[in-house]
């Protein structure tokens, strides 16, 4: 489904990624972890198509691999920035993103996405009205209008309430079962093991660690995980 | 609240279908056209600061022009390009604002789409919304500088029109390159004027024609010229928007 071949990303004389290979499968849910500036939301931007990598190889589908364009009408990408314009309603948001993404959502659909992420009798409100988590409740219903085969997920958690973190627990856990791949960034070692079925350490740019999430338990994890920080 | 909102099970994995059917261009040329309408009927942000610095640009030269009243027809093609010129700078100093907050710009580049649809409906927001600041401010004109225009109104337009065009044409794109700079509100006329020069040049002329000359022909060349530059300019900025607007 994706297959990332010793990609490489600099900003200037400063690597972010160095030879970084990644295959991920139809299904897969894979939990990135690694310290501030590791890499992970570089690559998942490389991914997405937001970020042209200095060198290596990304291809996402079985072949025949598909053109950038339509492998982002199979992604949806969702980060702690919401693409939400703050002056527009949750309705006209979604409406906007619908009609680029050419879906023949209707009125009542939108109202359906946006009552499906708990913000029901909220859709005549301009977003700038809303608090951060609302906001990044309404993000999900964006980021996934199109119910893109790969989810990439850049801290998808930041800003939400319990609920909203129960909610999007719920939301991602039935992508999964769903056969939907997932690729997340995450700084919580807890959240991202309960939900992944594979956890990937990136440090210094590189692949540190990469099991899957039934080979070890929570409490071995963190120890590892730890271990390689301390190591820098 | 319902935690398990609704996945659609006819696009599985592995399916590969080359993602959700494509809309018509202009259903989404119109569509990112009518968000940008819809944001500036709210917030007024950007026609409020174009038509106050284009009506200013007009007093200022209203007063310093006082003492050749008699021939300042000769001096309005020039005045009110300048008034169009940096008012309508302005307006593309904010084209992107709203791209800017939340990262709307990174949610445009991750739709399956032709990134020259976002370019071309950027555009015509920013072409309509320069017309609008524009015709407001030539009616001023006519107030402060006593004109008499109305056998010269469709011909006018015809230059308001493409010279707003070959402006916006090029405007879109440098606006788009300049949003991610740390320095944008003085690097978009750094790199703006340079090159949009020969329209603006062409447009003081044909306007000038049209004010001052009885024979109308002379007109042929500087919109033959405005013409071909907002063409060649219009198809290298739709081809080009991909990649200025990635890291």
């Amino acid at each position: 489904m994706i297959n990332v071949e010793r990609l490489s990303k600099y900003f200037g004389k400063f690597s972010v990624l160095r030879d970084f290979s990644l295959e991920a499968k139809p299904g897969e849910f894979i939990a990135l972890f690694g310290r501030n500036g590791a890499g992970k939301t570089t690559f998942l931007r490389i991914l997405a198509g937001l970020t042209r990598p200095s060198s290596g190889a990304v291809r996402i589908g079985v072949p025949p691999e598909h053109t950038p364009r339509q492998a982002r009408g199979m992604m949806g990408y969702l980060s702690h920035n919401t693409a939400l314009y703050a002056d527009l309603t949750a309705l006209e948001n979604l409406r906007f993103y619908s009609q680029l993404y050419g879906l023949p959502h209707g009125e009542a659909e939108l109202e359906s996405r946006i009552t499906s992420v708990g913000l029901a009798g909220r859709g005549r409100e301009p977003v700038r009205n809303y608090s951060r988590g609302m906001q990044q409740r309404l993000a999900i219903a964006r980021a996934f209008l199109h119910d893109p085969e790969i989810l990439l997920l850049d801290e998808p958690f930041t800003g939400l309430d319990q609920s909203g973190t129960d909610f999007l627990k719920g939301y991602l856990s039935q992508a999964h079962a769903r056969g939907r791949t997932c690729l997340m960034a995450i700084h919580d070692a807890p959240l991202g093991f309960e939900l992944a079925s594979r956890l990937v350490v990136i440090d210094k740019g590189a692949a540190a660690l990469d099991i899957p999430q039934n080979s070890t338990n929570l409490e071995a994890f963190q120890d590892e995980y730890r271990a390689l920080a301390q190591e820098r | 609240m319902n935690i398990a909102p609704s996945l659609r099970s006819d696009s599985m994995p592995g399916s590969m279908a080359p993602g959700p059917p494509a809309g018509t261009m202009l259903t989404k040329i119109w569509a990112i056209f009518r968000k940008d309408l819809l944001i500036e009927l709210r917030t007024k942000d950007s026609l409020n600061a174009m038509l106050f610095f284009g009506i200013v640009v007009l007093v200022i030269f209203s007063f310093a022009l006082e003492s050749v009243r008699d021939s300042i027809r000769m001096a309005v093609p020039g005045i009110l390009w300048v008034a169009f010129a940096f008012s309508g700078t302005l307006g593309l100093n904010r084209m992107f604002a709203a791209e800017k907050e939340n990262s709307c710009l990174q949610g445009l580049l991750m739709l399956p789409l032709d990134r020259g649809i976002l370019y071309l409906g950027k555009m015509l927001a920013a072409t309509v919304f320069m017309l609008f600041s524009e015709t407001i401010i030539f009616v001023f004109s006519l107030v402060f500088f006593n004109l008499t225009v109305w056998r010269e109104v469709p011909y006018l337009a015809l230059v308001f029109v493409i010279g707003t065009l070959g402006f916006t044409s090029v405007g879109t794109l440098l606006s788009a390159i300049s949003v991610n700079t740390r320095l944008r509100e003085v690097m978009l006329p750094l790199i703006l004027f340079p090159v949009i020069l020969p329209i603006l040049v062409m447009a003081v002329e044909s306007t000038n024609i049209i004010l001052n000359t009885i024979d109308y022909r002379d007109l042929k060349l500087p919109l033959t010229v405005m013409s071909v530059f907002t063409i060649i300019f219009t198809t290298l900025s739709y081809l080009l928007f991909d990649y200025v607007l990635e890291d």
